[in-house]
């Protein structure tokens, strides 16, 4: 575990694991990966808003679950962003993790591959290597998503590229 | 443009008519116009489509240096070119380099894959031009490719093949045989693999494992100054999951990799020399010359050139490749049979024609049976030097015990949709 900080480690080891080796073209298989995937998000996003952490929201946007959608939001400067989340379960999962995606950043952070998906770490694919099967959707967004925007927010806060959505209304209207 | 230039002739023929001595400027003009209006046409025509490939040298014939290989004696037969059919999958800066080279080569067919589109952010590397930002590459890709040789069948495929519809249009893609007969188990001889990330090559893997289909595997490091290709037989070699991905140390070490505001390099050199090592590689797999690599890799800083060979693994997590694996151990006894035959053939030719000296040219930087991993589930230890892994292998775990964790449970899956939609509503 290292490379990351503390508090990215003691969340990450309180997610349940999984344990069902399942893509999404493998019927039954793939029912009990969902539920495995249900249950650990379950308790990442309860153990959130019990920390008073709380800082995204997902669902799956379709029956077979191979697509998802929310939310996610950091805070920055007392300042709350947020920005809509989204991504496609690959054939090839869980071998290779979901490529989490902030469509309304694509092009405006050089951390970032085409099409929005957010540049992660050297540390995450070696670690979700290691940990296959048994990481699933819930350590991607603790291991993936949540470091990603504590380092990036607060650059796109700062170099103006992202705005406050108050600061955008008030500049629309003037 | 044609119409306006016709319309500005007109106009300029109208104007001399009306004079009754028409002044030498309009008609300077008007030969102008003529002028412009036939460089135009030229500029538009497209060379005719050509029925055989020709040996003949004259200046018209796009295929004279090709075929000339066969003058040589290199390749045995260059005109087969025309009957294989390649898929490339990610037409970025390998990819689109690699498939301008099979065009100019005369393939018969190339199937290109990319969900992208074209931006001014590409034009640090070969292809593209900036007129076609915005365009998807397939398409971009296949404007040029039918300019340069209209005599390549070239389909387009805007899609991303690592979502679940994505990769049924694939694989699909792939089996489609279509009218022409031929002796393939798929619709195409070789897929090459130019993506640019791990997701993807796992995908292409997927697929090339389920269609027991050959590929060539190629990559450029994110720093890039090292690449390789590899050539990837299912049940054969090993797959690109029986082993974790191989990268060519490029000898910067990692801590001094300053990856802050950054995710990737790229450089049109490394590119381009990884799309040659490709093509050439592909070429002599299909048109039968030399010997194909099995794996090479590029280290641009050191000009250093590893080689090595890979055994699949028996313990691969991807079932299609042990599945090809059991296959191919089952008709060993056919093959061996065959490559019997076939010695004994070259014994007896040799002994009756000279011998070819240059046969015995050998030269690689290492030594292949030293290279040469009995199982590529061995330690890294084996590797050749200037070789690493880019991701470590599975741990392995007591399956009871993730079991056991998993004590008072909701075991339906609605139920624990709403459980966390409930989360969210909060
Ligand atoms: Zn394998």
């Amino acid at each position: 575990m290292e490379g990351w900080d503390r508090n990215t480690k003691s969340a990450l080891t309180q997610i349940p694991l999984l344990s069902t080796r399942a893509g999404p073209r493998d019927g039954a298989a793939w029912t009990q990966r969902l539920k495995e995937e249900y249950r650990a998000l379950i308790a990442y996003t309860s153990m959130n808003k019990a920390g008073d952490n709380d800082w995204f929201r997902i669902a799956a946007a379709n029956p077979e679950g191979t697509r998802w959608e929310g939310t996610c939001w950091y805070v920055h400067n007392l300042r709350r962003y947020e920005f809509a989340l989204q991504f496609d379960i690959p054939v090839t999962y869980p071998a290779t993790a979901p490529e989490i995606e902030l469509p309304q950043l694509d092009g405006k952070t050089h951390k970032m591959y085409r099409g929005g998906k957010i540049c992660l770490t050297v540390h995450f694919k070696p670690l979700w290597a290691k940990n296959c099967p048994r990481f699933g959707i819930a350590h991607a967004l603790c291991l993936g998503l949540a470091p990603w925007l504590a380092a990036e927010v607060p650059i796109l806060v700062d170099s103006g590229m992202v705005k406050h959505k108050d600061d955008e209304a008030s500049s629309t209207e003037s | 443009m044609e119409e306006e230039l016709k319309s500005l002739l007109q106009d300029v023929e109208s104007l001399q008519r009306s004079q009754t001595k028409s002044p030498d400027s309009i008609d300077e003009m008007q030969q102008k116009v003529v002028r412009i209006m036939n460089l135009a046409k030229t500029g538009a025509s497209r060379r005719s489509k050509v029925k055989d490939m020709s040996a003949e040298v004259v200046d018209s014939n796009p295929y004279s240096r090709l075929m000339a290989l066969q003058r040589m004696g290199i390749v045995e037969n260059y005109e087969r070119i025309r009957e294989f059919s390649v898929a490339i999958v990610g037409i970025g800066g390998v990819g689109s380099v690699a498939a301008e080279m099979l065009t100019r080569c005369g393939i018969g067919r190339l199937l290109l894959y990319d969900y992208d589109t074209v931006e001014l952010a590409n034009m640090n590397r070969l292809f593209f031009r900036p007129d076609q930002v915005g365009m998807t590459k397939t398409d971009a890709a296949v404007q040029t490719l039918s300019d340069i040789n209209p005599d390549v069948v070239l389909e387009s495929y805007s899609l991303n093949i690592t979502t679940v519809k994505g990769f049924e249009i694939f694989t699909e893609s792939l089996k489609f045989q279509g009218s022409q007969k031929s002796g393939r188990s798929t619709g195409v001889d070789l897929v090459l693999s130019c993506v640019d990330n791990y997701e993807a090559r796992m995908v292409v893997n997927q697929a090339c494992n389920e269609l027991g289909q050959t590929w060539m595997e190629s990559g450029v490091s994110e720093d890039a100054v090292s690449g390789h290709i590899q050539l990837l037989v299912p049940g054969e070699t090993a797959c690109f999951a029986c082993a974790p991905p191989l990268v060519v140390a490029s000898g910067v070490d990692e801590r001094t990799l300053k990856r802050e505001g950054v995710c990737a390099a790229s450089l049109p050199t490394t590119m381009g020399v990884v799309a040659g090592l490709l093509v050439q590689n592909a070429l002599k797999y299909l048109l039968k010359f030399g010997q194909v690599s099995p794996y090479l890799g590029y280290n641009s800083l050191k000009d250093y050139f590893p080689t090595m060979e890979m055994r699949p693994n028996p313990q691969c997590s991807n079932l299609a490749c042990v599945e090809r694996q059991n296959e191919y151990i089952q008709t060993k006894p056919a093959r061996d049979a065959a490559a019997k035959v076939k010695v004994e053939a070259e014994a007896s030719a040799a002994t009756e024609g000279p011998l070819h000296l240059e046969n015995d040219w050998n030269i690689s930087v290492v030594d292949d049976t030293e290279m040469e991993t009995s199982n590529a589930s061995s330690a890294s230890g084996a590797l050749p030097e200037g070789l690493t892994h880019e991701l470590p292998s599975a741990d392995k775990y007591p399956e009871s015990l993730v079991v056991g964790e998993a004590s008072p449970v909701v075991d339906d899956l609605e139920d624990l949709q709403r459980q966390l939609d409930a989360l969210n509503a909060l």
